[in-house]
């Protein structure tokens, strides 16, 4: 039964763009994002209980890094990735190499996210390498060149490159879960005292948190770089970017495997049909988004506060 | 036998309060050993300063001879030294097995074999019909023997037991008693334990240290500490031993 089910759905999601036109194509790529990043923050919050408000730093840096590379150096972002996570976690190391040596924990320590991110944003407006306030833009690759290799394309392979994306980050997550590691976060998640009582280095296990979590955060960063093709710091690092790559792992369900993708799956195709429905009743109303989602989170904490995906596992008899 | 533990005129010092005033003592390998004494005589601080939760004000700890005072908790925990909280700390969103890895997963990377370990530890406590359950869910007395099944499960040579036996019945604190004795015996684990019940304490240690206002104020066999008269005064009371 279960095998069944997601056999169907890995095949409704692999033959998506046989049917989908270019709209549904891009609402689900966004869906693909939210999950790779979702699972990236899931990581460092529901599994080894670090707040981390900045993200949008790690995915900033993804992009960056990548995109620069290639407009200056003409690497491919397929190694320029690699650069940009390599970036993402010397970010996070410096971030959680002052939050542990001093002992900043809990909300104090997302304030400290929070402050790494702006300081990034600041700078980058004002970084001429980074093109500034004014923006980076990507031109589309001259013909004749392997457009893959320089993650050049249509919404259909980035229909695929990001599923991909989204099914490996769930596949690590899937793992790491399992894993020694995992264990280890989830201890010290529920108590570091007694944690550290049974053998484990809190700073070690912490540190390894976010380093997974940044560098797998920065990878989105690449697809926001190459298949939007522009960027700018003051959206790119902007807090709001933060907040919404949060919303759909504490909706779907924190600390679970499932969770980050069935709130990436109900809440962004939820809010872009929101938004078009807003927009073809003529209604010029650019927050409608942000306010639906305020609103589903709050019912969801107050119904579900554990998130949908564990009651649904139990309906289903999944868990 | 050689001393595993060795205490030396440990004191700590919380602002005016003297917690742990120049205690000396020293725990053979193998031993059963208990420390009691009134409330707020330092048994737990003396726990929490040998595990390292909290740096010594003065003095020097030793496990089996190398300095072990001011390592941080997981360093003291990976030189062999098992602790419980007396105020239980479990994992509560973990499971009851789960919890149990975490301890075992300190001496077996992988998390398959520390499976195995936690269940053989909960098979011994009496735990495999909970072991899927929630930490969060258990009863009282069942989460100060999850402490116990955690704390084994980490391989310590020096096991220390804050209160495990406060809440159980009469029937389950000679059944924890069996169950410590057995593994003193088999695994040739030192076991020290704060405890009030006196029925364990007179059952199982083969020494006793007493504490009052954070000194020592007699160590002996069970049966010479109950007869010091200052221990009688001010801890036993003059009723009967029960």
């Amino acid at each position: 039964m279960r095998w069944a089910l997601g056999l169907a759905l890995a095949g409704a999601l692999l033959a998506a763009p046989l049917v989908a036109g270019r709209y549904e194509l891009s609402v689900l790529i966004l869906v693909f994002q939210f999950v790779l990043m979702g699972q990236a923050w899931n990581l460092m919050m529901g599994y080894a209980g670090q707040l981390s408000l900045g993200h949008a730093l790690y995915v900033g840096l993804g992009a960056y890094v990548p995109a620069l590379l290639w407009l200056h150096f003409g690497v491919s972002p397929l190694l320029g990735v690699f650069a940009g996570m390599a970036a993402a976690m010397l970010a996070g190391a410096a971030i959680g190499w002052l939050g542990l040596r001093f002992g900043i924990e809990g909300v104090y320590f997302a304030l400290l996210t929070i402050a790494f991110a702006e300081i990034t944003r600041v700078a980058f407006d004002h970084l001429p390498v980074t093109g500034g306030a004014g923006g980076l833009f990507l031109p589309v690759t001259p013909e004749g060149r392997a457009a893959w290799w320089m993650l050049d394309g249509g919404p259909v392979f980035f229909y695929y490159v990001t599923l991909a994306l989204a099914a490996g980050a769930t596949g690590v997550v899937a793992w790491l879960a399992r894993s020694r590691m995992g264990f280890l976060w989830r201890a010290v998640r529920d108590d570091p005292v007694a944690a550290e009582a049974l053998g484990v280095n809190l700073f070690r296990a912490r540190m390894q948190a976010i380093l997974v979590s940044s560098a797998m955060a920065s990878v989105a960063g690449v697809v926001v770089a190459f298949y939007y093709r522009n960027l700018f710091p003051s959206q790119v690092f902007d807090m709001s970017r933060s907040i919404e790559l949060i919303l759909a792992p504490i909706i779907g369900g924190l600390g679970t495997v499932l969770g980050p993708v069935v709130g990436a799956a109900l809440l962004t195709p939820a809010g872009e049909a929101l938004a078009a429905l807003v927009h073809r009743a003529g209604l010029d109303a650019p927050g409608v988004k942000a306010v639906a989602y305020g609103l589903l989170l709050i019912a969801v904490i107050w119904v579900r506060p554990s998130g949908i995906w564990p009651w649904l596992a139990r309906r289903l008899g999944v868990s | 036998m050689s001393a595993l533990l060795e205490v030396e005129a440990v004191s700590r010092r919380f602002r005016g309060l003297l917690a742990v005033d120049a205690v000396s003592f020293g725990v053979d390998a193998g031993e059963l050993f208990a420390v009691i004494g009134p409330n707020g005589a330092g048994k737990t601080t003396l726990f929490n300063l040998i595990a390292g939760a909290l740096p010594p004000s003065a003095g020097t700890i030793r496990l089996a001879g190398e300095r072990i005072d001011g390592l941080r908790p997981d360093a003291i925990a990976a030189r062999g030294v098992g602790r419980t909280f007396q105020i239980v700390r479990p994992f509560p969103a973990m499971t009851v097995r789960e919890n149990i890895m975490v301890g075992s997963l300190m001496r077996t990377p992988h998390a398959a074999a520390a499976r195995a370990k936690a269940d053989a530890v909960m098979e011994r406590l009496g735990f495999a019909a909970l072991a899927d359950r929630p930490a969060a869910s258990l009863t009282l007395p069942d989460r100060k023997r999850l402490e116990v099944a955690r704390a084994l499960a980490t391989e310590p040579r020096l096991l220390l037991l804050d209160e495990v036996m406060a809440g159980l019945r009469p029937t389950e604190v000679d059944a924890m008693v069996a169950t410590l004795r057995a593994i003193n015996a088999e695994h040739g684990t030192t076991i020290v334990l704060i405890e009030h019940v006196m029925r364990a304490v007179m059952a199982l240690a083969g020494r006793v240290l007493v504490l009052h206002h954070g000194a020592r104020i007699a160590l002996g066999t069970p049966a010479e500490v109950v007869a010091e008269p200052e221990v009688v005064r001010s801890y036993l009371g003059t009723g009967p031993v029960h």
